[in-house]
């Protein structure tokens, strides 16, 4: 397998992506297990608060609930204040790396490809995430369209070099 | 106790939850929240197909299918431990329009009458599922992230292309669900 791994590796790794492993360390895989339990409490609210629901999903885009924009907006204030203070106080990893962040280069794939993931959050009523929550509430045909969601990745793979960036 | 995890979750206590998961997994690994790149990953993993796109270190990323592992146990025990019993409660407007769809089924989070098996075998639940999954899995990898890597990290970290996607998200989703799924549902 290692000898497969090209020498760019981190740069393959970071096109288009957001979340892309900065950590230095190498842990035993058991040390994966705590992002497992925050999936599983992340997973809760998901369905808890109905955020998965395609009911919801129809009301947030016809202006009939604020319910939606409620918590993406208090998820974001949270989250910027949160980033806010790791950046002020230089705070630490719990093994004590330092935490970077950084700029984002604006692509016109931002623009092409949101307009084309909300037409489709819009009709499946779900973005990545939800799907996963979603099948495991039981809804099982939701697997196709994760299967659907995994070909769409794969295809974008397929012809990026091909599509205006 | 339990009888008030049931009801649904209010946004201000869903949000706020949503919006810690930034610095939690920041401070238990350096992790960057996002979801969509699950996706990339498990392509890299499972059908690189020589694609340069795919050919990196994908155990390097492997935190990342851990949490979505999660996400889908997480969705399974609320599902089987702390389901609100009545039906989804939705604004007037929405129920009488989905009646005319033939959509008047609140006992899921989806709607079971057109997400089900046997609605693949037509063109509607086709369009719903196999074409909308598509475009989701194609449409953030081109944007570079979704919901979550965008809108809750991107725009925690106050990035202007994160924003820039974000409206492009809901422009997508105002124009499909006003102007495009009514066509398709009927």
């Amino acid at each position: 397998m290692s000898k497969n791994i090209p020498d760019n590796d981190f740069e393959i790794r970071s096109l288009d992506a957001t979340c892309i492993n900065d950590s230095e360390l190498v842990h035993p895989y058991w040390y994966n297990l705590k992002y497992l339990i925050t999936g599983i409490l992340f997973g809760i609210v998901f369905v808890k608060a109905e955020i998965i629901s395609w009911f919801r999903i129809q009301e947030m885009f016809r202006l009939q609930s604020f319910h939606m924009y409620g918590i993406i907006g208090s998820a974001v204030v949270v989250g910027a204040i949160s980033v806010f203070i790791i950046k002020k106080f230089k705070v630490k990893t719990i093994y004590g790396e330092d935490i970077q962040f950084e700029e984002k280069k604006f692509s016109i794939g931002h623009i092409y490809g949101g307009l084309l993931f909300g037409l489709g959050w819009a009709i499946t009523g779900a973005c990545p995430g939800p799907l996963f929550a979603q099948i495991g509430t039981g809804i099982s045909v939701t697997i196709v369209t994760l299967v659907s969601a995994i070909a769409g990745t794969w295809v974008y793979g397929l012809v990026r070099n091909k599509i205006p960036h | 106790m339990i009888e008030w995890i049931k009801q649904p979750w209010p946004w201000y206590v869903a949000g706020p939850l949503i919006g810690l998961t930034v610095p939690a997994l920041l401070l238990i690994g350096n992790k960057r929240f996002g979801i969509s790149s699950s996706l990339r990953h498990i392509c890299a993993a499972c059908f690189p197909a020589n694609i340069n796109y795919f050919k990196y270190d994908w155990k390097k990323e492997i935190w990342n299918l851990f949490f979505v592992g999660g996400i889908f146990l997480g969705g399974l025990i609320a599902a089987q431990l702390l389901a609100n019993p009545q039906p989804i409660q939705v604004h007037p407007a929405l129920v009488n329009e989905l009646k005319g769809y033939g959509i008047s089924d609140y006992s899921q989070l989806m709607p079971i009458e057109i997400f089900n098996w046997s609605s693949l075998l037509h063109l509607k639940g086709w369009l719903l599922m196999v074409l909308g999954g598509f475009m989701v899995g194609f449409g953030t990898r081109y944007a570079g992230g979704c919901t979550s890597g965008h809108s809750i990290t991107g725009l925690s970290n106050l990035q202007w292309p994160s924003l820039v996607a974000t409206i492009c998200f809901m422009v997508g989703g105002f124009i499909m669900a006003n102007l495009i799924l009514p066509f398709i549902l009927r």
